[in-house]
């Protein structure tokens, strides 16, 4: 048996799941301190859990948006540095440069600039200099950074001078946390090391956390090893999320709709998400969600790590409705919804009022809402089912329907019957998605390289790459027996006549021992 | 007169995005490596090309290469590096700059290298748009010489070309060379006079940039149409609104090409825009009726904000609108169309001039 939980902005929801089989559920509002929250949502589903379900836990999965937070609020982010293997290029923009003030005084800003990295083609710029990084060291030193990240010129490509740097490093100054952009982001280098300074930033605060959630386990008597949930909808274990807590960020869509695959035995499809304020809308491809392929802000700063590919409108079963002209949200009650809308009692009139007079659902008192005008009525739903139409159909890759799968609180919104949907699904326990996604015992390692093919053939590359996907898999506590290549994609670099390739591919296993 | 400062640099980029058609460098890095420099070096100087005087000798800078390269392997102030050395080749002082490429990011290297050297750049450029060659430059094709050329890397390797037989064949060449210095580098060509940028440029485009993103800038403040705003700063209409329902790209020869389908909505509701790309958008057709060709400009811009949206970037489910703007009259002169015309792409047709009515 394994505890999913997700801890959300508003809820946190946990589940306990034995193979399949959801056995307890619990939703509790989400607590200042991370740990207490978890503990007391743990302990309840294990009470309503079958005796002895405390020893035959054999996983905790953990989905939080603590990290994503600490990044907003700038809260507990580490003195950061960032090390470029450049050195004569890429002078002209230096590290962090296009970041908001306020995220770069919060990590210090420090940057130091060094000869090294690549040319697309894995030719070097310049070779690694050793007296050149020792008297960064000296630099570090003095500046009191306690966190690193190094980031090469296409190391994408090569990272092999991004790990001699680390070497070099860790030598000279062993405490301090480094984070390799290789293993973070992708081609585009600003992008890459930004997300490797996000990283960088919140490593002490992963180590506190993650330390200070496993301890707290311990002490209630809970031996099962702990994971999180990561972005691209696989796990990771304790260590491991120490070392890349930003891979945490964005978990949270990534659970829902990792869920409603689950949910509703569907791989391939739309997910729309309605909650309180917002509804989110993400692709499904063979259960996992699509990633984003363009840059992503966060915290202000531009990333291209892998994200899943969302798209956020401010419409939610507690958005206020204005009528004169007609404005859905996007100010919403939020989570007092059951207070404040009109067929709960309340005064504010909501998404909720609107869709329980048009009599497409059934909820709290519809004598409340029997004096909206009709006419009202029917087009404040119409819009409301127009703009998530509009937004399922911006995330579809082409136009053939697909089915689409509502979950969330919020799906009440919806009629079952959508434009451009083939079905539409309600999966039963929707409302808990989240922590079900979080709960899918699954480990995944992703690998995205450019290969120049002077030397290789495409086959070569090909199998290089999916290779080095189904080992990150494998060492990340993938069976061997189940890990298999789940998605790979070649993009092909333009104004190039040069052969180079980009290859992404993807591995994807079961956790070793765990049935699910 | 008039000056680039960094408060202007961001209106200036959105534009030169609209005037690329699709194509052209990264113009976010582009914004980042100029605002850098003037932060350091101070506002630009543009003058008008009639301000030009018989003394001036104008040097074009520009880059040449991948722009995936371009956003790994980031240029530094290269195109100040190739103006210094053709300076140094042709025995000449510079005393004012001009792009080739208004298009994209490259409009921001003469302002870079303008800004270190504190010299002006000229409001005008060499194709008042993008395109992926060098022989498309207006200056080439009437007569400007290409001799010498001068091609530089960021490690202080200088590539100097002083005879090359044809526009075309410098094109060959450099791009050879282009590829061992990494695939990304900066050229700068044999110095121009007053009388042949005044004769061979395409006028004001910097000016134009500007404008259009400004008025971009200001109707996404004021909530107003995008649309109208750029038809208020240039001439052109809608030729097509809707949704893209497929993007299709195949790479040849290291260049991108490929078509697109939109789906009509709005006036347009029930007919289908098909559009096709080579970097840059070159044919646009209604329902199998051309309705505008190379070298007039099809800027594909999202609907709602006005932004323009590269061709690397296109994706089923944007909202489009498609908009048509005429090409510069030298670019549609008989000795240019040989060159930029659809034919020099590949296409059957003629040029089919773009009715514009008033």
């Amino acid at each position: 048996m394994r505890i999913g939980i997700d801890v959300g902005g508003t809820n946190t929801d946990a589940v306990l799941m034995d193979g399949t089989n959801l056995i307890a559920q619990m939703k509790s509002p989400t607590t200042s301190d991370i740990t207490s929250g978890i503990l007391t949502s743990i302990e309840s589903v294990i009470k309503d859990g079958p005796k002895e379900t405390i020893n035959r836990l054999q996983a905790i999965m953990l989905g939080t948006t603590h990290f994503t937070n600490a990044l907003l609020e700038k809260r507990g982010l580490a003195p950061t540095g960032v090390l470029r293997l450049c050195l004569p290029a890429t002078t002209l923009l230096p590290p962090l440069i296009d970041w908001p003030k306020d995220l770069k005084t919060a990590i210090g800003g420090f940057h130091f600039l060094v000869p090294g990295g690549h040319e697309f083609d894995g030719r070097e710029i310049a070779s690694i200099d050793r007296k050149a990084i020792l008297e960064s060291v000296d630099e570090m030193k003095k500046t009191g950074i306690e966190a690193l990240t190094i980031s090469g010129v296409f190391s994408p490509v090569s990272n092999s001078h991004e790990k001699a740097a680390q070497e070099i490093i860790k030598e000279a100054l062993p405490e301090i946390d480094i984070t390799l952009s290789s293993e973070i982001g992708r081609i585009g280098i600003l992008e890459r090391e930004n997300a490797g300074a996000l990283n960088a930033s919140l490593s002490k605060n992963a180590q506190l956390t993650i330390s200070g959630i496993k301890k707290a386990l311990l002490s209630q008597g809970i031996n099962a090893p702990l994971f999180l949930s990561q972005n691209d909808g696989t796990l990771m274990d304790a260590e491991f999320a120490t070392r890349y807590p930003v891979f945490t960020i964005a978990s949270g869509p990534t659970n829902s709709m990792r869920g409603a695959a689950f949910l509703s035995n569907t791989s391939n499809g739309i997910v729309v998400d309605i909650g309180g304020t917002s509804t989110d809308v993400g692709a499904l491809i063979n259960g996992f969600p699509r990633e984003a392929s363009i840059a992503v802000e966060v915290g202000g700063a531009r990333t291209n790590f892998r994200m899943p590919d969302v798209i956020s409108i401010a419409i939610g079963g507690g958005s206020i409705i204005k009528t004169d002209p007609i404005e859905i949200g996007p100010k919403s009650v939020g989570f007092k919804l059951l207070e404040k809308a009109l067929v709960f009692g309340g005064d504010i009139p909501t998404s909720t009022d609107y869709i329980v007079a048009s009599k497409m659902t059934k909820l709290g008192n519809p004598d409340h809402v029997k004096n909206l005008d009709p006419k009202t009525v029917k087009q404040v739903t119409n819009l409301i089912k127009k703009r998530i139409e509009t937004t399922v159909d911006q995330i579809k890759l082409n136009a053939e329907p697909v089915p689409v799968i509502l979950v969330g609180g919020g799906s009440i919104l919806l009629s079952d019957k959508l434009d451009g949907a083939s079905s539409v699904i309600r999966p039963k326990n929707g409302d808990i998605a989240n922590a079900i996604g979080a709960a899918i015992a699954q480990v995944g390692g992703q690998v995205e390289n450019v290969y120049s093919l002077d030397k290789l053939t495409r086959q070569e590359a090909m199998s290089m790459a999916q290779n080095e996907a189904i080992n990150k898999a494998i060492s990340a506590g993938g069976d061997p027996k189940t890990v298999e290549i789940v998605e790979v994609e070649e993009i092909p670099l333009t104004y190039l006549p040069s052969n180079a390739v980009r290859i992404r591919t993807k591995a994807v296993g079961n956790l070793l021992g765990i049935s699910s | 007169m008039w000056e680039i400062t960094e408060e202007s640099l961001e209106a200036i980029a959105l534009g030169t995005g609209i005037l690329g058609t699709g194509g052209g460098f990264n113009p976010y890095i582009g914004l980042l490596r100029a605002r850098e420099v003037i932060r350091k070096y101070g506002p630009v100087k543009v003058l008008l090309p009639e301000e030009l005087t018989d003394n001036d000798k104008i040097v074009c800078v520009g880059g040449i290469g991948a722009p995936t390269v371009d956003i790994e392997k980031i240029r530094g102030t290269d195109s100040y590096t190739a103006l210094r050395a053709m300076e140094k080749q042709t025995n000449t002082k510079a005393t004012a700059l001009i792009a080739g490429e208004i298009g994209g990011g490259n409009s921001m290297e003469p302002i870079i290298a303008g800004a270190i050297a504190n010299l002006p750049i000229v409001d005008a450029d060499g194709m008042g748009r993008a395109f992926p060659e060098l022989q498309m430059i207006t200056f080439f094709m009437f007569g400007v010489s290409h001799n010498p050329t001068i091609i530089c890397d960021e490690k202080g390797n200088v590539s100097v070309f002083p005879n090359a037989i044809s526009p075309t064949w410098m094109e060959r060449m450099s791009r050879a060379v282009c590829v061992q210095m990494g695939s990304i580098a900066t050229w700068a060509f044999a110095p121009m006079t007053s009388i042949e940028v005044q004769h061979t440029a395409i006028p004001y485009t910097m000016t134009l940039a500007k404008d259009l993103g400004e008025s971009i800038l200001k109707s996404q403040t004021n909530k107003t149409d995008p649309i109208s705003a750029i038809f208020k700063t240039i001439p052109g209409v809608i030729l097509f609104q809707g949704k893209i329902i497929d993007v299709e790209r195949r790479i040849i020869g290291g260049f991108t090409r490929g078509n697109l389908s939109i789906e009509g909505m709005n006036s347009f509701f029930g007919q289908t825009m098909e559009i096709e790309f080579q970097n840059e958008n070159l044919i646009a057709k209604i329902s199998g009726n051309t309705v505008c060709t190379v070298p007039d400009l099809i800027c594909i811009v999202d609907t709602e904000r006005g932004e323009p949206i590269t061709t690397e970037l296109l994706r089923y489910g944007f909202r489009v609108s498609v908009l048509g703007i005429p090409a510069p009259e030298l670019l549609t002169r008989p000795e240019a169309l040989k060159v930029i015309g659809p034919k020099a792409f590949g296409y059957e047709h003629d040029f089919i001039p773009l009715k514009i009515h008033t």
